[in-house]
């Protein structure tokens, strides 16, 4: 360690002199250990993980061991004893279902469903034994009455000695394998938080114009392809890093509180260590190569913890679901990087982003507007749909709910799905050179983001509410990115990644009380349903607040962080449908049907400001709804859980509390000077606000370096641009529309007495069924792609399995037939082989003297 | 002093081959057909010893190697013999089959 440390320092103080000479100032510290430290987490904890699994392992005596200890195994007496001799091998009991690992502790509600899931896993004749303190043996049915067993397990704790851990009662204190990941996985967290505010601070001083990049070691070199491991320091990816560490941080803090009961703790923190690592990695890389092992990297990660609790089949069905579903995008970016590596030569950001290599009329440049560069666009965007969650590829986003909250939040809403967004951003070059591709994200971004909207409005699970929700910002920031606000979609992004994560752990939090009260009352009642919430804002005040702030945020009240980078997309489409768009997209068109039907950059970008405000004004409705249902009215939980709905332990709120604050401040990041000037009243109220803390549009100056290539690629072929033309009614009009969804939420739902789960219909009528069924695309899905797709693969196994593997078949069948005709001439006596060599003989002879 | 004509010798070689190849054939007495072996090989030697004054003396000293590799191959066959006895009760070739494919 010690010397990988020194060989390190060295490398970055030899990188530093290098980029010193070049740069400027800018000396990255240690950059390497920011993307090391999650690793080390994850190195730690996957050890814990793996003692903790052997641990809980069954300890079964040896076969065939002569030598083996019998004296300390069970009488032969008991019926059905020694098929469970383990139970007591092993000096404890037998591990119940809901202590084994890979069950869902955190949203199993009760001892019922745990029961019908160890019998579904387990041997429904199953006996346990206990052993009492005094040594005798109590044999209990498991699968026969599950509340006995319960009860049971309960008083065994209070004889025994030993320490169990469980999902409930723990007696004595925790392994360690169980205490340590509490303290390394967020611990590894805050160190990389702060190499990267160390990182960041020193680029704030410096602002260097171009990225700080080294190559650590060569990865491939094979003639002119030239990848080295390398990383890339710049205000993009540090913006990024920043992002990813403290939200990641804090969802770390969140996962303690979450998921401290559940016995496969230390796996999963592993895992969530090793997805912050890929992260990591996917941001910082320096190259589209280096990218795509972070990309894939979150990609496994996400389906490690989508499937968490694998041992029921639709969570691990989710998982698979998510990873098949990335698979497409992540042959999409393949495509991309070959086409991009056979055109241009080299798949470095700095060089592909150098605008010389891309702008010269050189042969194997890409040139403005030509074929290849579309393709080599949209193959990228396609990669960013599956990971970002975008039409047609985002049906794996809302079955990933089924993975811990925390999960969703880290992954599924903050950092991971939005890589897509940060992968067009660090190719904005590329899409400059593409519009008609640019236009085909923009549209796909708003789309989605309406489509998700109207699923949100008519969904039961707090979760789900939620997973929509985060498509459709998705789709905003794809809206945003592909009609050139890269900082507007950046911007969202960040925002984005503050309240919905805040959003998610308040779910959590919810989901946590909610669990809790049901199990302690063997309430079979689903915790996720927000039928059977209601009225929780007296019994969890911090969530109730800290949840409240984020919504306003996301359904874009001002001065909450949603609101300004919302408004910032919207007004860039309305823009753009006026003329002015930043990357002439107002000027190009886009074909939809070759020769057929054309359509205007100003129409789609007008399509996009309508669809996207539309959208705006769902999301604050359906989650007005959310907040309505959760938090309102009155407490539909039951009589006897109500009294056991409180708050939870400290690493629960903490987040909640600072991503709230972030939700708050976040948006004054990127206040633009010359919007918010035209605005009466609020305007200058803004400004001055922004003007004191951060600045005018820091977020836009602060990212300009980045942007500057594709910024030089519209100039050098479309000239210089008209200005925008700002207004004070958009701005206003945005308010009207985030105020008016929560005002129309309050005014339809608040008088709305709510029944519970099983009370209360899922839907009424056929527009109700339609959203509530998704819009059946799942069905549609599996009907045009998932059945086609499985009946060829019966039918080409129908085809190998008869005609090929026939083919074998009859080979082998003739040479057996033929050997067994020929076997006929062996008569096994040496008197007729004798005569047969005779007669050979006499023949080669006869021949001798007959020529 | 008279010698006796060359062909003379090779036909009477010609004549014990053949009674040797046509025992093999037809006998199916394992002893028989070891003593019809041996009268190949003899009459193998004797064309040999027939042979020498013309081709040289070489013939006959193959002829004393074939000597030895006759008492060899008896020995070891009708060990053989003997062993297989102890199986099958019998020495009759037509038992001895196991061998075929």
């Amino acid at each position: 360690m010690l010397t990988l440390l020194q060989e390190a320092a060295h490398g970055a103080a030899v990188a530093a002199e290098a980029a010193g000479a070049a740069h400027g100032a800018f000396h990255p510290t240690l950059p390497w250990l920011i993307v090391v430290l999650p690793l080390l987490g994850f190195v730690a904890n996957g050890l814990l993980a793996i003692i903790a699994a052997r641990r809980a392992l069954p300890k079964l005596p040896p076969v065939g061991d002569p030598f083996y200890d019998h004296a300390h195994e069970p009488e032969k007496g008991h019926a059905h004893v020694d098929s469970h001799a383990y139970a007591l091998a092993s000096g404890g009991l037998a591990p119940e279902a809901s202590e084994q690992e890979g069950h869902d502790v955190g949203t199993r509600p009760n001892p019922v469903d745990a029961a019908a899931a160890h019998d579904a896993h387990d041997d429904p004749n199953r006996v346990r034994e206990m052993r009492r303190g005094s040594g005798d043996i109590h044999v209990v049915p498991a699968g026969q009455d599950a509340h006995h067993a319960h009860d049971v397990h309960d008083a065994h704790h209070a004889h025994d000695v030993h320490p169990v851990y469980g999902d409930h009662a723990p007696a004595g204190p925790k392994p360690l394998t169980h205490t340590l990941p509490s303290l390394i996985a967020p611990g590894v967290m805050i160190a990389a938080f702060a190499l990267a505010v160390v990182n960041f601070l020193a680029m704030l001083g410096a602002h260097p114009e171009t990225p700080w990049v080294h190559s650590y070691w060569d990865w491939m070199s094979v003639g002119d392809f030239q990848i080295g491991a390398a990383l890339q320091l710049d205000q993009l990816s540090i913006l990024m890093t920043l992002i990813i560490t403290g939200v990641g941080s804090l969802i770390h803090l969140f996962s303690i509180g979450y998921m401290k009961e559940d016995p496969g703790y230390p796996r999963y923190m592993a895992y969530l260590n090793l997805f912050v690592f890929f992260m990591l990695i996917l941001v910082l890389g320096a190259s589209y190569p280096v990218m795509f092992v972070g990309w894939e990297g979150v990609g496994l990660c996400s389906y490690l913890l989508i499937g968490f609790w694998f041992r029921e089949k639709a969570n691990a069905d989710a998982g698979k679901k998510a990873f098949i579903v990335n698979r497409i995008g992540d042959f999409g970016f393949l495509i991309a990087m070959f086409l991009l590596f056979w055109n241009v030569g080299t798949l470095n950001f700095a060089d592909v982003g150098a605008v010389k290599g891309v702008m010269s009329a050189a042969p194997g440049a890409l040139g403005y507007a030509t074929p290849i560069a579309t393709a080599i666009a949209l193959f990228f965007f396609l990669g960013a749909t599956g990971k970002s969650a975008q039409m047609p590829l985002y049906i794996w986003l809302p079955d990933a709910m089924a993975g811990p909250t925390p999960v969703s939040a880290l992954i599924h809403a903050a950092t991971m799905v939005t890589a897509g967004v940060y992968l067009i951003a660090r190719s904005s070059v590329l899409f400059v050179l593409a519009p008609s591709a640019s236009l085909v994200v923009t549209l796909v971004g708003a789309l989605t983001a309406i489509f998700a909207a109207s699923i949100g409005l008519k969904q039961w699970d707090i979760k789900k509410v939620l997973a929509y929700s985060t498509v459709s910002q998705l789709g905003f920031m794809f809206a945003a990115v592909g009609m050139g606000a890269y900082t507007a979609g950046v911007f969202h992004l960040m925002t984005h990644a503050f309240f919905k994560a805040c959003l998610f752990l308040g779910s959590g939090a919810v989901i946590h009380a909610m669990h809790h009260a049901l199990h302690t009352t063997h309430n079979p009642a689903d915790a996720q349903d927000m039928r059977n919430m209601g009225g929780l804002r007296k019994h969890l005040p911090v969530t109730y607040l800290t949840m409240a702030v984020a919504t306003l945020a996301i359904a874009g009240v001002p001065p909450f962080a949603g609101f300004f980078s919302k408004d910032e997309i919207i007004g860039a489409a309305l823009l753009g449908a006026g003329g002015t768009n930043p990357i002439g997209l107002s000027q190009a068109s886009l074909t939809l049907i070759p020769g057929v039907l054309e359509v205007s950059g100003r129409a789609v970008l007008g399509f996009v400001w309508g669809t996207l405000t539309i959208t705006a004004f769902m999301t604050a409705f359906y989650m007005g709804r959310m907040m309505i249902y959760t938090f309102f009215g009155d407490n539909r939980t039951g009589d006897a859980e109500r009294k056991h709905l409180h708050e939870g332990s400290w690493t629960l709120t903490v987040p909640l509390l600072v991503l709230a604050t972030l939700s708050v401040l976040g948006g004054f990041l990127n206040v633009e000077r010359e919007v918010f000037s035209h605005v009466p009243v609020i305007g200058p109220l803004f400004n001055a606000v922004a003007g004191a803390t951060f600045g005018d549009a820091a977020l836009h100056h602060w990212l300009h370096p980045v942007l500057a290539g594709s910024e030089g690629v519209v100039r050098a072929n479309l000239g210089e641009l008209a200005e925008p033309e700002h207004a004070a009614w958009p701005i206003f009009f945005a308010v009207a529309i985030g105020l008016g969804g929560l005002a129309l939420a309050w005014a339809l739902l608040s008088r709305k007495r709510l029944g519970t789960a099983d009370a209360h219909p899922a839907f009424n009528g056929g527009a109700e069924r339609t959203l509530y069924n998704k819009w059946y695309i799942d069905e549609l899905y599996d009907r045009i792609v998932v059945r086609p797709v499985v009946g060829l693969s019966r039918a080409f196994a129908r085809f190998d399995m008869g005609f090929i593997d026939g083919l074998v078949d009859f080979a082998g069948r003739t040479t057996q037939a033929l050997g067994l005709a020929f076997g006929r001439i062996q008569t096994g006596q040496v008197n007729t082989y004798a005569f047969v060599l005779v007669v050979g003989v006499i023949i080669v002879l006869g021949s001798f003297v007959a020529f | 002093m008279e010698q006796i004509p060359l062909s003379y010798s090779l036909g009477l070689s010609a004549l014990l081959f053949g009674i040797g190849v046509a025992g093999v054939i037809v006998r199916r007495n394992a002893i028989v057909l070891f003593m019809c072996v041996e009268l190949m090989l003899n009459a193998v030697n004797l064309a040999f010893v027939a042979l020498s004054p013309y081709a040289g003396l070489e013939g006959q000293v193959y002829v004393f190697f074939v000597i030895a590799v006759a008492a060899a191959e008896a020995a070891v066959g009708l060990a053989i013999m003997i062993s297989v006895f102890r199986h099958k009760e019998s020495v009759d070739m037509k038992n001895f089959s196991l061998l075929r494919w």
